[in-house]
């Protein structure tokens, strides 16, 4: 979530082993977020985290860290902010993509974003989606919302037999992935894994905890 | 936005995860209005369980002098609101759809005790999300959704009304979405909910048009109803649409006024008129009437506003209360706190034969009333 210590952080989970990280820009409503990342919203929101300030906050995270930086975010920002104009502010502040939770694929097909697809999407959907993603696709891999998990989801080993069928763009799986052996499994089946809540609670304990905790997903990968 | 488009207005704003739920519920919706014996089934409840057609009265001794004013009384039919009218209609198109549970958000409980009252008729599980702060003010109804079998789950966080609760009910759709309904109260959220309300409270103003011709032979000057989400208004205005002489008046609470102080904003998964910061944030609402305790409005009031077919006014707590003990007082009829706002501006609008949508009875707000 976009902060004053999100510069640190990113650097913390680049030596780690991070690849890319997504920054999360709050939302006051934010209806694909369990517990965790809704309370780090609200938290972000009081600190006064509102869309030029995380601008703010990617431009200075894009100085720290050399990795690809993509903003995570709800359609309501950019309607109040422009969708065109917020595309290319995130642009120049050193965005490399973007994540909107709540726009469905086959709307604004010129807003170049990566596309999500669920274990209820239709292949049709999953075409389409795969079709107008920006670089990867970001499989959600339970039906369910944000939230560390217990166990890795059941439903994604089928999803990516879907998805693989229909296209050939990487796959990264994402929601409910909180720990080495879940991302190993993940990462088994997928290109890639998305950690956020996990890794928000990591970040808790300040940039040193945070390292150390991507530190132990990449280990689980290699 | 490619569907479900008011001017610009509704869309489909979720998580990829609903969007196959949203067509599942358009499709089964089509084909039910198509099905005459939905239609039949639908009419049957109507009639037998809720107790249509309500009554239009007349307001003799309410109405100031020079004025008549006229009374749609929604707060006679079973469970003591209009909110079941949506809830009857959904409740046989969740059955319809193969759903066994039913989940509903609430801000008074009247949608809640109506959404209860049709799973207990139907068989269905139900499942209520309702504000703490809302549970609180509104004790009577987490009684009677309880009573009628439905569990109430409290949400602890945020501004504990409305808002809240109807984003955990969104949240719990998405982790349930397989075998559960989602019952929205009013004609807000994302696409096709808005029209599928809208279409099931318009019973109200196609019988008050009928029965306002008949009683008076003529149309009156302005219908006017309270807004919270629009589901009564809609509904009332739906029967007036397209007569130009009537004004079609919306009452929003003053500190709840999405159409008359907001902005254009995404909430709960339509683009609508909101009280929303200039980031897109959702502000928080003020209203003594829980009902009305919404910053966002249904889409197609922000439509019917900007193309000027519909204006929409404010009232304050005060006038609110003061036009239920008014009410009380000179006909005899304790109405809700939110279409109190709604007797309130029918006072002193500019007319003379109005009709005013008193959607529901005041039963649930007499701690409320009498703590003022």
């Amino acid at each position: 979530m976009a902060g004053l210590e999100t510069p640190e952080l990113a650097a913390a989970a680049v030596a780690g082993g991070a690849d890319s990280i997504e920054i999360g820009f709050p939302f006051s409503d934010p209806l694909a977020d369990g517990p965790a990342i809704r309370r780090a919203a609200e938290r972000a929101l009081t600190a006064g985290m509102g869309t030029a300030a995380c601008l703010d906050c990617l431009r200075r995270t894009r100085a720290r860290v050399a990795v690809p930086l993509v903003p995570m975010t709800y359609s309501a920002l950019l309607e109040a902010y422009g969708w065109e104009r917020f595309a290319s502010d995130a642009e120049l502040a050193g965005a490399a993509s973007l994540i909107i939770a709540d726009l469905p694929a086959d709307e604004r097909p010129e807003l170049r974003r990566v596309q999500l697809v669920a274990p209820t999407s239709t292949d049709e959907r999953i075409a389409l989606a795969a079709a107008r993603t920006d670089g990867w696709l970001y499989l959600v891999t339970l039906t369910g919302t944000t939230g560390a998990r217990r166990e890795l989801s059941p439903a994604l080993e089928p999803l990516v037999e879907r998805v693989r069928r229909l296209t050939a763009v990487p796959l990264y799986a994402g929601f409910g992935i909180s720990t080495p052996s879940q991302a190993a499994a993940a990462a088994e089946l997928t290109d890639g894994v998305v950690v956020g809540s996990a890794a928000l609670a990591a970040a808790e304990e300040g940039a040193s905890a945070l390292e150390r905790f991507v530190a132990s997903l990449r280990a689980a990968l290699s | 936005m490619s569907v479900g488009l008011f001017g610009g207005y509704g869309g489909r704003y979720v998580p990829e995860t609903l969007i196959p739920a949203l067509d599942e519920l358009t499709s089964g919706w089509e084909a039910a209005k198509a099905d005459a014996d939905f239609r039949a089934e639908l009419d049957s409840l109507l009639e037998r369980y809720v107790g249509r057609p309500t009554p239009l009265d007349e307001a003799a001794r309410f109405a100031p002098t020079g004025k008549r004013i006229l009374l749609k009384r929604e707060d006679l039919c079973h469970t003591g609101a209009h909110k079941i009218n949506n809830t009857v209609g959904q409740a046989l198109l969740a059955v319809r759809l193969g759903k066994r549970r039913v989940v509903a958000e609430t801000g008074a409980g009247q949608h809640g005790v109506a959404a209860a009252t049709v799973c207990a008729r139907f068989g269905l599980d139900c499942v209520v999300h309702m504000g703490a702060e809302d549970m609180r003010r509104q004790r009577p109804n987490v009684d009677r959704m309880r009573l009628l079998g439905a569990e109430v789950r409290p949400v602890e966080f945020g501004t504990k009304t409305l808002k809240e609760a109807t984003s955990e009910a969104i949240r719990d759709w998405i982790a349930n979405v397989d075998m559960t309904y989602y019952m929205i109260g009013s004609c807000v959220g994302p696409h096709p909910y808005p029209a599928i309300v809208r279409e099931l409270q318009a019973v109200i103003g196609r019988e008050a048009r009928e029965q306002v011709v008949e009683k008076l032979e003529r149309l009156p000057d302005a219908v006017v109803a309270c807004v919270g989400g629009g589901s009564n208004a809609i509904g009332l205005f739906a029967g007036f649409l397209d007569d130009r002489s009537v004004r079609l008046v919306g009452v929003e609470a003053e500190g709840a006024a999405s159409l008359v102080a907001g902005r254009t904003a995404v909430i709960h998964g339509s683009l609508s008129s909101v009280l929303a910061d200039a980031d897109g944030q959702i502000l928080d609402a003020h209203s003594i009437s829980a009902g009305l305790d919404y910053p966002g409005v249904g889409p197609e009031h922000a439509y019917l506003r900007d193309t000027g077919r519909a204006e929409y006014v404010t009232a304050t707590d005060v006038e609110a209360l003061a036009a239920f003990r008014s009410l009380a007082a000179t006909e005899g009829i304790l109405p809700a706190l939110e279409p109190a706002h709604a007797l309130a501006r029918a006072l002193d609008l500019d007319a003379e034969v109005i009709l005013v949508g008193l959607s529901g009875r005041g039963d649930k707000d007499l701690a409320e009333v009498l703590a003022h």
